[in-house]
């Protein structure tokens, strides 16, 4: 057994004893389960917040994606910090009627603003559908860590399996306090791994960012740039629109809303967040110098640049110290998805089609826990796709609910039940059929030009579901109307 | 209020509108690929902006800031 992997499995124990520790013997009600009891301050929340950002998505799917597609990667580094601007008005009033109402998920909360219990279950059922690529490619990173970390050892296949047992163990034992504590200590260790990373290697392999940046440059002509087909300018744009107004859509996000002892909380974490994203720089930085130090990765392989160049540069201790934190960026978002996916399954979806009572619920949110690990296990040795190209995939869906969660904060809102029905149903099955036949815009309409051909098709689903939720609620406005004269 | 919602605007155009001019050039700047250079700048600057409306918003003032 290598040095790397007994420091990474010490680090999964420790995790899982601060989770034990952390809920402190308090008795575990739903409530106290998923949102904390709505008692966790500013320090707490702007962690967890931060947390979810910054997973494998960003720490091996960013470098990946720095490494082999190159300049459209930057546009991780612009989508949260506009998702932060939007926060600032948006996450206050729903926190606000969320306890208003004691409301314990999204579903809870559109169905509560609509008045509506089948639109609920819509809704949880595009969180859940959306949760599933965003677990894959958690549970990715951990096979791609563990079994990177035993130089080989430990074929990919058993790596995903224990990295997946690690997180359910987590998540059953500590639900969201143990999120929250090890939130803590992930945050702390990632920062200093990626900013170690970031600054060392460019700086020990090319002599600074300049030298590297132009080495780049000389190798691979315009990869630094947005290309003229493909991830071109209308790619970079509509994705960053796309994931910016997604940003707090996803389920688990709702969730961690919910935690906050206040609304103030989400003013002030609008403030800090965006410069937090700066650590994302870092990330990349250690991707671009992979580049040209170890070639060859492509397509889904992308993902092992960063360990590959630690492996190459590094004693195995301190690839351990790497893979622990890598360890912990998929642990605690993996746990929240997780742990979210099962709830929006048992409390969203199985009770109100049963009438099952409270008991039975609680029960079933920790028994779905490992089934919906096994699904997203299935996926995950599917394989095929890159971390980032997952993490699309679940924003194409979670971006569907937007317009409905924006409009129900107005005053008067122009969108009636059945309109906000028919534009997440009209959105939702846009992105099912396109994702399970790979169309994008440009396959459907090669006639297009490349600006048209080039957007994200998540941003065409919505464009169909603003335009489905419009005529529908004019619609429906327009038969009532007479009634009401 | 309004003028802070305009202020909220800027980071989007910053960005949005930066991509489209910027996007294709594979320049550097400051050691930089220039796209790069200039989002590093807009989060900054987000971040400054964010607490120009924090500072201005009255809902701030009204209570505790625990």
């Amino acid at each position: 057994m290598s040095a790397a992997l007994i420091i990474i499995g010490l680090t999964a124990l420790g995790a899982l004893l601060l989770g034990l520790r952390a809920r402190g013997g308090r008795e575990m009600h739903l409530e106290q389960w998923v949102v904390g009891g709505r008692h966790f301050g500013t320090v707490l929340v702007f962690v967890l917040m931060a947390g979810e950002i910054y997973t494998t998505f960003t720490f091996l799917g960013g470098s990946g994606y720095a490494y082999g597609h190159g300049g459209p990667t930057y546009y991780i580094l612009a989508y949260g910090c506009l998702a932060y601007v939007i926060s600032y008005w948006l996450l206050p009033p729903i926190w606000r009627y969320a306890r208003e109402h004691r409301l314990l998920s999204q579903p809870d909360y559109l169905a509560a603003r609509y008045d509506s219990q089948s639109l609920g279950i819509l809704v949880a059922v595009v969180g859940l559908i959306a949760l599933i690529p965003y677990l894959v490619l958690q549970f990715k990173g951990l096979g791609i860590i563990v079994s990177t970390a035993s130089y080989g050892a430990i074929p990919s296949t058993a790596a995903v399996w224990i990295g997946a047992a690690v997180v359910t163990v987590y998540v059953i034992f500590s639900g969201v306090h143990g999120s929250a504590w090890t939130a803590v200590a992930k945050d702390t260790l990632i920062l200093a791994v990626a900013l170690f990373l970031g600054i060392y290697l460019p700086v020990r392999l090319y002599g600074g960012y300049g030298q590297m940046f132009s080495a780049i440059n000389q190798a691979k002509p315009g990869f630094l740039a947005l290309p003229a087909k493909g991830e071109s300018i209308a790619w970079f744009d509509s994705t960053v629109l796309l994931t910016a107004l997604g940003f707090f859509m996803w389920p688990h996000s709702f969730g961690s809303v919910f935690t906050a002892r206040s609304e103030h909380v989400f003013r002030r974490n609008a403030i800090l967040l965006p410069v937090y994203q700066l650590i994302l720089a870092f990330v990349f930085f250690t991707g671009f110098a992979a580049i040209l130090q170890v070639p060859g990765l492509k397509g889904p392989d992308i993902d092992l640049a960063l360990f590959r160049l630690s492996i190459k540069e590094f004693a195995p201790w301190f690839v351990g110290v790497i893979g622990a934190a890598g360890v912990l960026t998929a642990l605690v978002p993996g746990s929240m998805i997780m742990m979210t996916a099962a709830t929006l399954a048992a409390q969203n979806i199985y009770r109100p089609l049963s009438g099952a009572d409270s008991v039975r619920i609680a029960f079933l949110s920790k028994a779905l826990v490992p089934v919906v690990a096994l699904i997203a296990v299935y996926f995950t040795l599917q394989g095929g796709h890159t971390i980032v190209a997952l993490l699309l995939m679940g924003y194409s869906f979670v971006t569907q609910l937007f317009p409905a969660v924006v409009m129900s904060l107005t005053r008067r809102n122009p969108l009636t039940r059945a309109g906000a029905f028919a534009g997440i149903a009209v959105g939702l099955a846009t992105v099912v059929a396109t994702s399970l036949t790979h169309a994008n815009m440009a396959s459907l309409f090669p006639g297009l030009p490349e600006a048209l051909r080039d957007l994200n098709v998540g941003i065409v689903a919505l464009v169909l579901n603003i335009i489905a939720s419009a005529v529908v609620s004019l619609g429906e406005r327009a038969i009532a109307a007479p009634h009401r004269a | 209020m309004i003028l802070t919602r305009i202020l909220a605007l800027v980071p989007f155009l910053g960005i949005l509108l930066g991509a489209i001019f910027l996007g294709n050039d594979s320049g550097l700047i400051i050691g930089l690929p220039v796209l790069f250079a200039w989002l590093i700048a807009w989060i900054i600057l987000t971040s400054i902006i964010m607490a120009i409306i924090y500072a201005c918003d009255p809902a701030n003032r009204t209570h505790d800031h625990r």
